[in-house]
């Protein structure tokens, strides 16, 4: 089923303005902060448990400290950026302080609070995951974004947009994948996939003659998903993909990629 | 479309793959289901235990109402979007105006990765000059579009003074990635590298000054060369 398709620069360049669209609607409705409105004056208080409570000029270890806060003193937390909290002393100045110490001011009913860093069992039983490969897709290049939904710790499903860049031929390829891991718990866990999609290829028109194709592939795969720290995942995988062309003969393609993801 | 749906639903060798790859990781999924059954997606609702018993000599149970700080009450700010504008040079093809948004997320006060997409337009060859009348490219071809994928680490986290009363934190930044420029009738595999600095005015916005080198094969004047392509910006971000 091959089709004559007259794709130009315009409409590739517009196919990446839609990709990043969707990235950003993705990136924006995974934000889980954003939809909460902050009203002024509605600010979480703490209780300063410690000594003293150092408040720096950034969200950074070198931002030099430019004032404490006493202990039982309450403050009033603006907002997160990493693993800083902008809070508001009771005299009105603002400052940044680390997590290490937010986690060690009493809540307004006397209980420690509990600022949570993703682990590796978040890292287990995350539910969304989002990430970035590249590498090797027959000779050619590839850069894959995929999306991933957890359906138990074991098996999740995924979506992949690739952009193929090749000598000879580019194309984009868009699939849907199941995965398995076998030991969801462990920091290096394997798993197993499959899936299938569909490829579109043009050729190079300076090199050869021929005509843009889509062809459903089908793939099997395997890999590895690296529990690096926080939200971080590394990743690395093998697939391999049948192109059912339209000729009488299936295409094999083998592909290898590595990358980095995020856990929600 | 329509060959969409042919490919999907008509073409019969293909219908028979579909179905022998869906069976597949259904099976599979059947599998990994059953060591679960009580609770086979894991996340539902898990059996409630019996109720723990009172132990002896305590005779109130302690009923205290917890008004509990949960993370996502507290506004973080994670993500920077913003726009950018500034002058490429494209290698062989002269230096024009580039615009672009760009979108990051920091993950550590050190580590982001950001996205960005950016446009500008080849000129005119010294050959084409030269030679008088040749044209190389159509016009359409002349637009280059990338899109990039990006690490970027804060080397050199610091403030910036202005007058006597005033400091603005500062970041000078190095960032490395992978991505796809359209240019000349193709797609080119692209890496770029390339360092910033980013003055933050208050707490959500920052201003940024970013330079960048683009690399990409391309073969139109004659042997296949990488060619390097200069970028220098200026761009508005907003955390959110």
């Amino acid at each position: 089923m091959s089709e004559r398709n007259t794709t130009t620069i315009l409409l590739t360049s517009r196919s990446i303005k839609a990709l990043l669209i969707v990235v950003l609607a993705v990136l924006m409705s995974q934000s889980p902060n954003t939809a909460i409105a902050q009203v002024a004056g509605e600010y979480k208080t703490v209780t300063v448990a410690d000594p003293y409570l150092e408040m720096h000029t950034g969200p950074g270890r070198g931002y030099p400290v430019f004032h404490v806060v006493d202990r039982d003193d309450s403050i009033e937390i603006i907002m997160r950026r990493t693993d800083w909290f902008q809070v508001r002393a009771p005299d009105g100045s603002e400052g940044w302080v680390d997590r290490a110490q937010m986690e060690r001011t009493l809540q307004t009913t006397g209980s420690e609070i509990v600022f949570a860093e993703a682990n590796q069992e978040d890292f287990t039983n995350s539910r969304w995951e989002l990430g970035v490969l590249a590498g090797d897709f027959g000779g050619s290049n590839i850069i894959s974004l995929y999306g991933g939904y957890s359906i138990n710790p074991n098996v999740s499903v995924e979506v992949w947009g690739s952009q193929i860049l090749g000598n000879f031929s580019n194309g984009w390829m868009g699939s849907v994948n199941l995965t398995h891991e076998v030991w969801p718990d462990w920091r290096v866990s394997p798993f197993f996939t499959l899936g299938t999609g569909v490829i579109h290829t043009e050729p190079k028109s300076t090199i050869i003659q021929g005509e843009d194709r889509t062809d459903q592939v089908a793939h099997a795969g395997a890999g590895f998903r690296v529990y690096a720290s926080r939200r971080f995942i590394l990743r690395a995988e093998y697939k391999s993909y049948v192109v059912f062309t339209s000729r009488d003969d299936n295409e094999e393609v083998e592909e290898w990629k590595v990358g980095f993801a995020f856990f929600f | 479309m329509e060959s969409w749906f042919r490919l999907l639903f008509l073409e019969r060798v293909s219908l028979r793959a579909v179905k022998l790859t869906l069976f597949i990781p259904l099976f599979a999924f059947g599998i990994s289901g059953c060591a679960a059954t009580k609770n086979l997606f894991g996340f539902g609702e898990e059996e409630t235990p019996p109720p723990a018993e009172i132990p002896e000599g305590q005779v109130i149970e302690p009923e205290v109402e917890r008004r509990e700080i949960r993370e996502p009450e507290i506004d973080s700010e994670d993500f920077e979007i913003g726009a950018f504008a500034g002058i490429m040079s494209i290698e062989d093809f002269g230096s024009d105006l580039v615009y672009g948004v760009r979108l990051a997320y920091h993950v550590t006060e050190g580590f982001f990765v950001e996205g960005s997409v950016g446009q500008s337009e080849g000129g005119l060859t010294s050959f084409e000059i030269l030679s008088g009348g040749a044209q190389l490219l159509s016009v359409s071809e002349r637009t280059l579009t990338y899109y990039n994928l990006n690490v970027g680490y804060n080397v050199l986290p610091g403030e910036g003074f202005v007058g006597e009363g005033r400091a603005f934190n500062t970041a000078l930044y190095i960032s490395a990635g992978l991505g796809s420029t359209s240019f000349a009738g193709d797609n080119r595999f692209t890496v770029n590298f390339g360092a910033g600095y980013r003055f933050l005015l208050n707490d959500s916005i920052a201003l940024h000054v970013d330079f960048r080198d683009h690399l990409f094969d391309i073969d139109l004047l004659g042997e296949e060369k990488t060619a390097h392509n200069l970028e220098g910006t200026l761009g508005v971000t907003w955390f959110f």
